[in-house]
């Protein structure tokens, strides 16, 4: 018999909730595959194997029957620990829920107590600035989960995990769902609430499900959708019925192709399978024409810029006042006590960040640097309203290589940074993308085909992506760990 | 643009953020190559184009002020470094 660790969130429900099982064994299931998968994936920090992992159970019965979810480590948890994976949190116990977690309770979900990994507040590509270690890619452990939900995404690709919530500010859903072989997807700016989500970029952030398919993305996102009175940017959009897409024609829909996101930089083979996955949207109905998003070389600075930016703002709460790690060290007058905390809490990636975003916003610079990133990501939002204008979607790669080996690319900010090239415009025009798993290398590892729609039509990423899905084998696939 | 060690060192100190010597050799040198590429940027006419530093339109909302449940001092104070009775505590401000 199949084990259920290995079913999805939807295969699970149905059991559920005609009571063929429970969530005591759904629980010892996801524990047995977890002592053969946590220390070579190390996708949940703070784990202890011996005690295992457990669920807060839900207080009443809803529509998700008590299924299971795993959360990323910058969202917010009443009572257990969430850390942005950072030594300045350590010990933080939020004294409430964020929304997408009371949502998910409220219809009756239970909530893993253990948190995936991640890059410290969500500052990376691969989870190697997570202060617990780099989670591992299920597919071959020597490389990278990607980032910054790598732990999410792993989790769900070992089937260490149902089904998963991260972030993404710059491709961190998208990157690690594509390195991992799963799906990732990010909601339009502002369908999702970012409230109890720890701050990194509050114009660019979203929350989104990691999910082992398409129609387990739906479901996610129905019941995390919405607006929320305790979050301003939150949108009066009504959500609508996502799993009624799925199983819709893709015939006629037209889907852009932009010629800068095929050159200079992506692996050829990558080049290869995404081109081949195209074809196969064609032959499913899909037209296809190659479009242009001039402005696509200019998106990583921009969002190097304004991220960076707000980040450093969004950090500044990180003091030794109110929560976290506080300096030992005595005698210390006010000032040197934030700078003794922050200089021994805050690791390497987001010393880097807090000081460009500094520097860019201050005196003498920040119309230079700031101001002028913020008129260049208007000319980046323009290129996608051209092409929207024709097309319904825009079919991309997620990123420009297969997963890489851990430390390849450490050391060097700068090249990683690049390894967001095709994720990072997307959040800069605040508009939806998905990243489903569109074949692999010959090394075995998986590729992501990145699908983008116009604000708030999540429906035309989730139908165009189930066709896709429902034609391939991919998604089917499991590593062997 | 170029950034100077000294530059470097005044950031950190309106960033309340204490760098090691060898911090700052490695983050001066890292931010010296990312400035660089960020300097592509300077290549653009950017005249008549306008600022988007959020994408949707922003608006102040207001709600019925209504009290509600809110968290109790234990409850706030529960993740403090520091306590001192019901406040924060920290250190001496003013000698």
């Amino acid at each position: 018999m199949e084990n259920l660790y290995s079913k999805t969130a939807n295969e699970l429900l149905q059991k559920l909730s005609q009571k063929e099982i429970t969530l005591d064994g759904l629980v010892v299931s996801l524990n047995e595959r977890l002592k053969n998968v946590y220390a070579s994936v190390n996708a949940y920090v703070r784990f202890d194997p011996v005690r295992g992992l457990t669920v807060d159970k839900p207080e009443k019965d809803g529509p998700l029957h008590g299924l299971p979810i795993t959360i990323k480590d910058n969202i917010c948890t009443r009572g257990f620990e969430t850390e942005c994976c950072s030594k300045i949190l350590k010990g933080f116990k939020p004294p409430y829920d964020a929304t997408v977690v009371s949502k998910l309770k409220n219809a009756g979900a239970a909530i893993v107590d253990t948190k995936a990994n991640m890059d410290e507040f969500a500052f990376g590509s691969s989870t190697e600035n997570s202060c617990f270690g780099a989670s591992r890619n299920p597919w071959d452990t020597n490389t990278v989960a990607g980032g910054s939900s790598g732990g999410s995404a792993s989790a769900v690709a070992s089937d260490a995990a149902i089904w998963a919530l991260g972030s993404d500010t710059g491709g961190s859903i998208r990157q690690p769902a594509a390195l991992c072989g799963v799906v990732g997807l990010k909601p339009t700016y502002g369908r999702v609430s970012r409230y109890g989500l720890i701050a990194f970029a509050s114009s660019l952030d979203q929350i989104g499900p990691i999910t082992k398919d398409v129609r387990d993305s739906a479901l996610l996102l129905q019941y995390i959708s919405g607006k929320d009175q305790f979050d301003s940017t939150s949108v009066d959009v009504p959500v609508p019925e996502y799993s009624r897409c799925l199983g819709m024609d893709i015939t006629g829909v037209k889907i852009g192709i932009p010629k800068e996101y095929f050159v200079e930089g992506i692996d050829p083979e990558v080049k290869d399978i995404v081109e081949e996955a195209i074809q196969k949207l064609r032959q499913l109905g899909a037209q296809s024409a190659r479009v242009s998003l001039p402005h696509t070389k200019y998106a990583v600075p921009v969002y190097y810029i304004v991220a960076t930016a707000e980040a450093s703002s969004n950090l500044s709460r990180f003091d030794g006042v109110e929560y976290g790690h506080r300096s030992r060290s005595k005698g210390l007058g006010m000032i040197e006590m934030y700078k003794k905390t922050r200089g021994e809490g805050f690791g390497q990636e987001a010393k880097r960040r807090i000081l460009l975003g500094t520097f860019v916003l201050s005196h003498g610079y920040y119309d230079a640097y700031y101001v002028r990133a913020l008129k260049v990501r208007t000319l980046i939002k323009q290129d996608f309203d051209k092409v929207f204008s024709d097309c319904d979607c825009i079919v991309t790669p997620t990123s420009p290589s297969a997963s890489f080996v851990v430390g390849e690319k450490s050391q060097d900010p700068l090249k990683m940074y690049l390894s967001d090239i095709y994720t990072i415009s997307v959040n800069l025009a605040g508009i939806p993308a998905i990243s489903i798993p569109c074949g692999f290398t010959k090394k075995g590892l998986p590729v992501g085909l990145q699908i983008i729609a116009k604000p708030f039509n999540e429906e035309m990423l989730l139908r165009v992506a189930y066709a896709y899905e429902q034609a391939t084998p991919w998604h089917a696939m499991k590593p062997k760990l | 643009m170029s950034i100077s060690k000294e530059t470097i060192e005044y950031v950190a100190h309106l960033a309340r953020l204490e760098l090691k010597a060898e911090e700052l050799d490695t983050i001066s040198g890292q931010l010296k190559e990312i400035l660089g590429f960020i300097d592509t940027l300077s290549l653009l006419d950017i005249t008549d184009i306008p600022a988007t530093s959020h994408i949707l339109p922003v608006h102040t909302v207001v709600r019925d002020d209504l009290p509600g449940a809110s968290l109790t001092p234990d409850e706030a104070l529960a993740n403090a470094p520091q306590r001192e009775k019901d406040f924060f505590g920290v250190p001496k401000v003013i000698e």
